[in-house]
């Protein structure tokens, strides 16, 4: 289990618990956490699941799987820290991630 | 105005699947899709991704699951009317009147949206101001090719559409390639001839950079890219492209005076009717209690959606249930043998 905030673009927190082996994008979805729309379900075929990580946790969480960054090119505002959170596993060590979302996701 | 027993609104394949239950049943239909081919999101999205969860198929991909729904519509007539947008819904006695973005318009008793996550449309760039450009000077798709000729011109994106047309437009042009990293996710022999004309200077590349403002009052005259270290580049140009793929939206759906919520449309289990009369909505945009947003649900909802069009379609018939492996009727509809 992972404590995980999501900042929306308006600057509104939203600070949940969210299982082991869940995604992100999950954590978000099943919480009612406005600003991730995951309209392809976490095939990644889409980029509506986009989030910013804040730095001094991109490089602490999984490597891009192959094809993300192509997905991102699609995204709102990709920015260097961009990720498609639906690609990002929630475990122990990501306790306290905190992601930032784009303005809008389309 | 094409009258029709039933209008579909979107070509995926819960659309496809229920275009057969309506003329298994002795209904006629129509099928609108905003893309210009088969297929919604199995095709545009995960053409090539397997899929392990359609009944009675181990493992398929979304373009040959598609091909397969098309072959099952072989025995029957349709007319699908593709890269048109459904844009009114409008009630017309107990009749729906629909008109699309190119002047079609429909008049039928039913309407089945089966749209999935909405349209798609082009994701356009976000920029301060670039909308009073959209159309004339910056552009999301391209028609004639020759209005460019000899003109500046600046790509974004790094997927097929973007090099093949910097490809293209390197012939006459002068033609600039922004993109936001060092790859690109192009076949690669398109890859290899792009960096081959930046090598002799036919195109001029410039990658790690994204769009960050657009210069000129009623022309562009030059855009400002910006790389991730901030540094600021101005570009003299004519014509600014964006390929950066689909996106979904809901559209003109929300307008029909539909019950939506988070951009889903609310319907009954037995019809899949929204709250209008007439107008059904299936597959991934249709919400109800136990929502499954599964292809077989689809399936299941567009063959309810169909039966409940026949009491509209033909008030003064009975319908009655039957089977394909005995049915004379519907047998004859397939155009097979019956024994």
């Amino acid at each position: 289990m992972a404590k995980i905030t999501y900042i929306e673009h308006n600057g509104t927190n939203h600070t949940v618990d969210v299982q082991n082996g869940l995604t992100v994008m999950e954590g978000a979805v099943q919480n009612d956490i406005p600003g991730i729309d995951a309209d392809c379900g976490g095939s990644m075929a889409c980029a509506t699941c986009h989030v910013y990580v804040k730095e001094d946790w991109f490089d602490k969480i999984n490597k891009k799987n192959e094809g993300e960054d192509d997905m991102l090119d699609q995204a709102y505002e990709p920015k260097k820290n961009s990720r498609l959170s639906c690609q990002i596993i929630v475990s122990d060590d990501l306790d306290g991630l905190v992601v930032d979302m784009p303005e809008k996701q389309t | 105005m094409i009258k029709t027993d039933a209008l579909i609104i979107g070509a995926g394949p819960t659309g496809l699947f229920t275009a057969h239950q309506l003329k298994l049943i002795g209904l006629d239909c129509e099928i609108v899709d905003n893309l210009d081919k088969i297929g919604g999101q199995c095709i545009e999205l995960y053409p090539d991704k397997p899929i392990y969860d359609i009944p009675a198929v181990p493992e398929c991909t979304g373009e040959e699951l598609t091909n397969n729904l098309i072959n099952q519509l072989k025995p029957f007539d349709i007319k699908f009317h593709l890269s048109e947008r459904v844009d009114e819904v409008k009630k017309d006695g107990d009749k729906w009147i629909v008109k699309t973005n190119k002047g079609t318009s429909f008049t039928t008793p039913n309407v089945i949206i089966a749209g999935g996550v909405g349209s798609f449309e082009p994701r356009k760039f976000s920029v301060e101001g670039h909308e009073k450009f959209e159309n004339k000077s910056i552009l999301y798709s391209i028609k004639d090719k020759n209005i460019f000729k000899d003109k500046t011109v600046s790509i974004f994106g790094g997927g097929d559409s973007a090099l093949d047309w910097a490809v293209e437009l390197s012939n006459n042009c002068n033609v600039n390639l922004i993109h936001r990293r060092d790859e690109f996710r192009g076949v690669q022999a398109t890859v290899d001839k792009v960096h081959e004309l930046t090598k002799s200077k036919k195109i001029n590349l410039f990658t790690k950079f994204q769009l960050k403002k657009i210069n000129g009052s009623s022309n562009i005259e030059s855009i400002d890219i910006e790389d991730d270290d901030k540094n600021i580049k101005n570009l003299k140009t004519d014509y600014v492209l964006g390929f950066f793929g689909l996106i979904m939206q809901l559209g003109p759906i929300a307008n029909w005076g539909l019950n939506i919520d988070k951009k889903t449309v609310e319907v009954d289990t037995e019809k899949f009717e929204t709250n209008q009369k007439g107008i059904y909505a299936v597959g991934d945009i249709c919400n109800y209690p136990g929502k499954l947003k599964l292809i077989l649900s689809g399936f299941h909802e567009g063959a309810l959606a169909a039966r409940a069009c026949f009491k509209l379609a033909r008030p003064n018939e009975k319908y009655r249930f039957e089977f394909t492996t005995s049915s004379k009727a519907i047998k004859n509809r397939l155009g097979v043998k019956s024994d």
